[in-house]
């Protein structure tokens, strides 16, 4: 205890005398003096400028936590399951673009991270996990929560370390930052055994960082440039296939001025949703499985597609040898592993997005394409998207279409996985980029609401809402207490249909009606929220839509859950199977 | 192993730290691919190792699964080095039955193949071989009619002939 009182009083003494180091630290200022290992922790993270991290204590990692009881200008926002941390990591880094910190002990707080390390790896997020491993001397002895976390985040990783000398944690810390926020970022973890946290040492804490084998390609080849405008000045049925790369490059402006100044139309991954308006008359809304039957269309007639940060995901392509069979391939992505994965590219540019597509923009020529957006046009016309309403049940779509109205497409929303998440994606018109953040690659359920958290969190100035299905909130629906203690202004719009509402439409049209195990008995969802000291509004008829939307739009200071039972009998069209082709398109009526 | 793919040499120089092998042995095994044979040692440079991997992907996956192996953290330098001039080399060691009759027999067939016998004993014999794994296959073929009971392989280390780097 005497110990505790003492290193408590040291670093208050070294926290009030130290210079104002911050990331631009002169020299004199790398050395801190001596401290401990979660002392050297805390200070790296704060020079890193970490403002906010998620996190759970646990035995291995109490000296960090300790550590974080002293730190100024770092909030630590205590979660109530580990997964909730790795996801609203995920939803910080993506709604403010900045790099998503989350904090686990050894053993089973950090696989509970697993889940969510593996969405932001899937969806290039960058976030930094930091982990408390079982001290150096029973490593590897099957000690109490002892699990080997850097084998197993290997595979779901930018990168991983074991920091075995707590002298080596401001390197250790610098170097994770610099790996998840550059070339195509990603998750990276850091374990630090507790002994390491706990060892005295004098760190060093180094301004720059040499890796020498990592050295992102950020400027295109300027001759693979000339030819990719090329082939798009001669183009017939040109069509740009915009991803998540744009955003995470901030290259939204520069997409924009090119498809302005060519008039190529642009068509929108999941992930690359906001990386262009959607009202803009240029852009074809979200392609893929349930995109829009004209952005597939256009897609698969095409004869040039400029596909940036876009990784051909079967979700968008569907079967490979059918997809958009009679086009050149231009690809740009900052990830020279994604060109030619899936797809052979007949023009590849490794490069960022922003500065490759900032040269094109200035440099290119338009085609003349005006029969191609004549065709595009009535495609447009003919299929448009479209829902039903029928009377006493409330329709999923128009729930979303009214929350892309009352919002005005620029709050950040962000969604669970499955029905509700392809609606809001069908129906949700982003006007800008990070405001629609969604677990893309991996489909985690339970994302949803732990984003949503993340992002206000990221945010908090910005309306945040999320929107999640019944399914996929029982999955993390803990933390509605953490969202509680905060007083977080997050609605959370459960579009409940009482079944997993995706799997009871596959199995619906592909397993004869049999509905096993898809089917769920729910909670009162407007009540479980009330109990967490949340707001909750129920609603059970169409005519109590819009009133409970405002409602929970405009309440501050708390969260509000508002339970919407929706049609049970939904489905999310259109539709390309799995594995198929357009040709296989199920449309609506 | 089907037919239509082939055993590709894919030459990698990594930074020599903690874990690096796991991590390579990791992804080739993550994207599917199945190793024939991996060695690892130094190089000039004490800090870097450098791994020779044989494995079986379709000729036109090769580069890309190099890309892959380039994304690692620790990983320098990847190459597909078909196609290239290259040296390959594998070292076996063979411990063969000997009796009487046979020893004299064997002892030609490793002179041809220009083998050393690096142990003997009355019933067993220990041979080193070094050459491409063709010719090491084509020894170890001529052998096994006088009973193999051991052997080991290194693997294929490969360098591009000429001046330029693998």
């Amino acid at each position: 205890m005497a110990q505790r009182v003492r290193t408590r009083r040291h670093v208050a003494a070294r926290t009030s005398s130290a210079p104002q180091a911050g990331p631009a630290a002169r020299p004199e200022a790398r050395r801190a003096g001596r401290m401990n290992g979660a002392q050297a922790l805390v200070e790296a993270l704060r020079r890193e400028g970490v403002e906010v991290l998620f996190g759970h204590p646990g035995g291995a990692s109490l000296p960090i936590y300790d550590a974080l009881y002293d730190a100024e200008g770092i909030r630590h926002i205590l979660v109530r399951h580990e997964q909730v941390a790795a996801h609203a990591a995920v939803g910080y880094a993506r709604a403010s673009g900045r790099v998503g910190v989350c904090t686990a002990t050894s053993g089973p707080g950090a696989t509970n991270l697993v889940t969510g390390i593996t969405d932001a790896m899937m969806d290039s997020a960058p976030i930094v996990a930091i982990t408390g491993q079982v001290p150096r001397p029973v490593i590897g002895n099957d000690a109490f929560q002892e699990a080997d976390v850097t084998g197993i985040t290997m595979p779901i990783t930018k990168y991983n370390t074991l920091v075995m000398r707590a002298v080596d944690i401001p390197r250790a810390v610098h170097q994770a930052f610099y790996l998840a926020r550059t070339g195509r970022p990603g998750p990276v973890l850091v374990d630090i055994p507790r002994d390491v946290s706990q060892e005295l040492c004098e760190p060093e804490f180094p301004d720059e960082i040499a890796i020498p084998g990592y050295r992102p390609v950020t400027d295109g080849s300027p001759n693979q440039i000339a030819s990719a405008l090329e082939a798009l000045a001669g183009a017939q049925r040109p069509i740009i296939y915009a991803g998540g790369g744009i955003i995470s490059a901030g290259a939204s402006a520069e997409l924009t001025a090119l498809a302005e100044r060519t008039r190529i139309p642009v068509a929108l991954t999941l992930m690359g949703k906001g990386a262009m308006d959607e009202t803009h008359p240029l852009c074809l809304s979200m392609l893929g499985m349930h995109g829009s039957v004209y952005a597939n269309y256009a897609i698969n007639d095409a004869d040039v597609i400029l596909a940036v940060g876009v990784r051909f995901d079967d979700r968008v392509t569907g079967r490979l040898k059918d997809f958009a069979p009679r086009a050149r391939f231009i690809h740009i992505d900052i990830d020279p592993a994604e060109i030619g994965k899936n797809k052979p590219a007949h023009i590849p540019i490794v490069g960022d997005a922003r500065r490759v597509l900032a040269v094109m923009a200035a440099q290119a020529r338009a085609p003349q394409i005006d029969a191609w957006w004549k065709q595009i046009n009535e495609w447009r016309e003919r299929y448009p998207f479209r829902y039903r309403q029928r009377e006493d049940r409330v329709s999923h779509q128009h729930v979303c279409d009214l929350l892309n109205r009352l919002t005005g497409g620029r709050a950040i929303v962000t969604t669970d996985v499955g029905q509700h998440q392809m609606w809001m994606a069908q129906w949700y018109k982003c006007r800008e980029p990070r405001t629609f953040i969604t677990s893309g690659g991996l489909g985690a359920m339970g994302f949803g609401f732990p984003a949503a958290m993340g992002a206000k969190f990221g945010c908090p100035d910005k309306e945040v809402i999320a929107v999640v299905g019944d399914g996929g909130f029982m999955m993390t629906i803990q933390d509605l207490i953490t969202a509680a203690e905060h007083g977080l202004s997050l609605p959370i719009f459960v579009l409940n249909n009482n079944a997993l509402g995706m799997v009871r439409q596959w199995q619906t049209f592909f397993y004869r009606g049999r509905l096993s195990a898809s089917v769920l008995r729910n909670p009162d969802f407007a009540r479980l929220g009330e109990a967490f000291g949340c707001r909750g509004i129920r609603v059970e008829r169409p005519e109590q839509v819009e009133p409970a939307l405002r409602a929970a739009l405009e309440t501050e200071g708390i969260p509000c859950v508002v339970d919407i039972l929706c049609d049970p009998e939904e489905n999310c069209l259109p539709m390309i199977p799995s594995g198929q082709s357009i040709a296989e398109m199920i449309l609506d009526e | 192993m089907s037919e239509e793919h082939h055993a590709a040499t894919i030459s990698v120089l990594v930074q020599n730290a903690p874990g690096v092998l796991v991590r390579v042995a990791g992804l080739i095994r993550r994207r599917g691919v199945n190793i024939h044979s991996l060695s690892v040692g130094p190089t000039e440079d004490p800090k870097i190792s450098r791994m020779t991997i044989v494995v079986d992907t379709p000729p036109d996956r090769t580069e890309s699964f190099a890309k892959q192996l380039r994304k690692l953290v620790e990983v320098l330098r990847a190459t597909a080095v078909d196609g290239t001039p290259t040296v390959d080399r594998e070292l076996a060691l063979i411990k063969v039955n000997v009796t009487p009759g046979t020893r004299l027999e064997i002892m030609e067939i490793a002179n041809v193949f220009r083998a050393n016998i690096v142990d003997l004993t009355d019933r067993t014999m220990s041979l080193e071989v070094t050459g491409r794994s063709e010719k090491v296959d084509a020894f170890v073929s001529l052998l096994t009619k006088y009973g193999i009971r051991e052997m080991a392989r290194t693997g294929q280390v490969t360098l591009a002939r000429g001046p330029q780097n693998t």
